[in-house]
């Protein structure tokens, strides 16, 4: 594949089928109000696919991570979620006490 | 890493280019810089590791900015693949967009913005993006809220452009745990950071429905599971937000 051929792939499977959600929502959301009950349900929609998508890299993982027990992927999450509870509400900390289980039980029960 | 308390209110300067400044430290501040450097180093391996250039990769991030995209088309682009079926696992990986969009948009644009002013800012939007901008712009005078905007996005997407490049050209010295340890950062960060914005109920009673509602979905092989469960879990939500504010009309009407 040409360095050309591999970027009109690029354009257009990557970057099109991604960005028409962005100008969908540009086109949907200019005319709303802050206040206004569609957006209230938009916001919970939009938060809700942030758990989805969060749980669809745990139980369908590409890549790579397929190469971790999901017993230790699920181990990872949960944990990272009580050290983020745990540690004032620290983003950051969850990240990084999620991301120490992973790694440590990977090289403990992994392929 | 404790945030340190902040005042939005008085933190830039009272400029458009003040308030951008603060969109750039406000960047830096934010876990997203970390989860950044550290997907995308990933997402640089992963390119290296699938024979595509560097300028491929970082156009990649620059274009896409879309994690979980951009590792479905590189994985997708191997001998043997339907481009086409590759486009569809794109689009529908990427739905969260459009509620992101459409739920910032109202929050930040001004009464005088043209859609041709709000394409850069909309092509900032992700997950990372929208968190940071939720949690600071109502605290920002209206004007500022955009360049604020900017300034996180040019700052997070600007630092993923250099940190594909970087795990390009250290593709072979990272440890073998690298690339999954990369891939986790984004459903770990995701989680802790939307969980940290949620105040209302309804943020929380969505985050919580996609959790429970998504895999059930996934699982089963039902077709477009992100969409479903984001309008199930997403309306049930919105319902329960009713059902609250109902609730407290009621209770405040009864003496």
């Amino acid at each position: 594949m040409s360095e050309l051929q591999s970027i009109v792939i690029l354009v257009l499977v990557g970057f099109l089928p991604s960005e028409v959600w962005r100008w969908l929502g540009l086109a949907l959301g200019r005319g709303l109000d802050e206040k206004s009950e569609i957006i209230q349900w938009v916001r919970g929609v939009a938060t809700a696919l942030i758990g989805a998508v969060v749980m669809r890299i745990i139980v369908i993982p590409p890549g790579t991570l397929a190469g971790v027990p999901l017993s230790v992927r699920v181990a990872a999450l949960a944990i990272g979620f009580l050290a983020f509870v745990l540690f004032r509400r620290s983003a950051f900390a969850g990240v990084l006490v999620g991301e120490a289980v992973l790694v440590t039980g990977a090289i403990a029960f992994g392929s | 890493m404790a945030e340190p308390p902040q005042n939005p209110g008085t933190a830039t300067t009272g400029t458009e280019a003040g308030a951008f400044v603060f969109g750039v430290r406000t960047a830096f501040r934010s876990v997203f810089a970390f989860v950044i450097v550290f997907t995308y180093i990933g997402f640089g391996a992963l390119c290296h590791d699938y024979g595509l250039s560097v300028g491929w990769g970082m156009l990649s991030t620059a274009l896409q900015w879309a994690g979980p995209a951009q590792v479905i088309l590189v994985t997708g682009l191997g001998p043997g693949t339907v481009l086409i079926e590759t486009a569809v696992a794109v689009a529908l990986s990427s739905v969260r967009f459009l509620p992101i969009v459409v739920s910032v948009l109202p929050l930040v644009r001004r009464e005088n913005s043209s859609s041709w002013q709000l394409l850069v800012p909309v092509h900032f939007m992700a997950i990372s993006v929208w968190v940071e901008a939720m949690r600071h712009a109502p605290g920002l005078p209206r004007e500022h809220r955009i360049p604020f905007c900017n300034g996180i996005g040019t700052t997070l997407l600007g630092l993923g452009v250099v940190f594909t490049a970087v795990g390009y050209y250290m593709q072979s010295l990272l440890p073998a745990m690298f690339g999954a340890a990369a891939m986790f950062i984004t459903p770990i960060s995701f989680l802790t950071s939307a969980a940290r914005n949620a105040r209302a109920l309804l943020d929380k009673a969505a985050l919580a429905a996609g959790i429970v509602i998504g895999p059930v979905l996934a699982l089963n092989h039902v077709p477009f599971d992100l969409l479903w469960t984001g309008i199930i879990a997403g309306t049930l939500a919105y319902g329960l937000h009713r059902v609250q504010r109902a609730r407290a009309a009621t209770t405040d009407a009864t003496p």
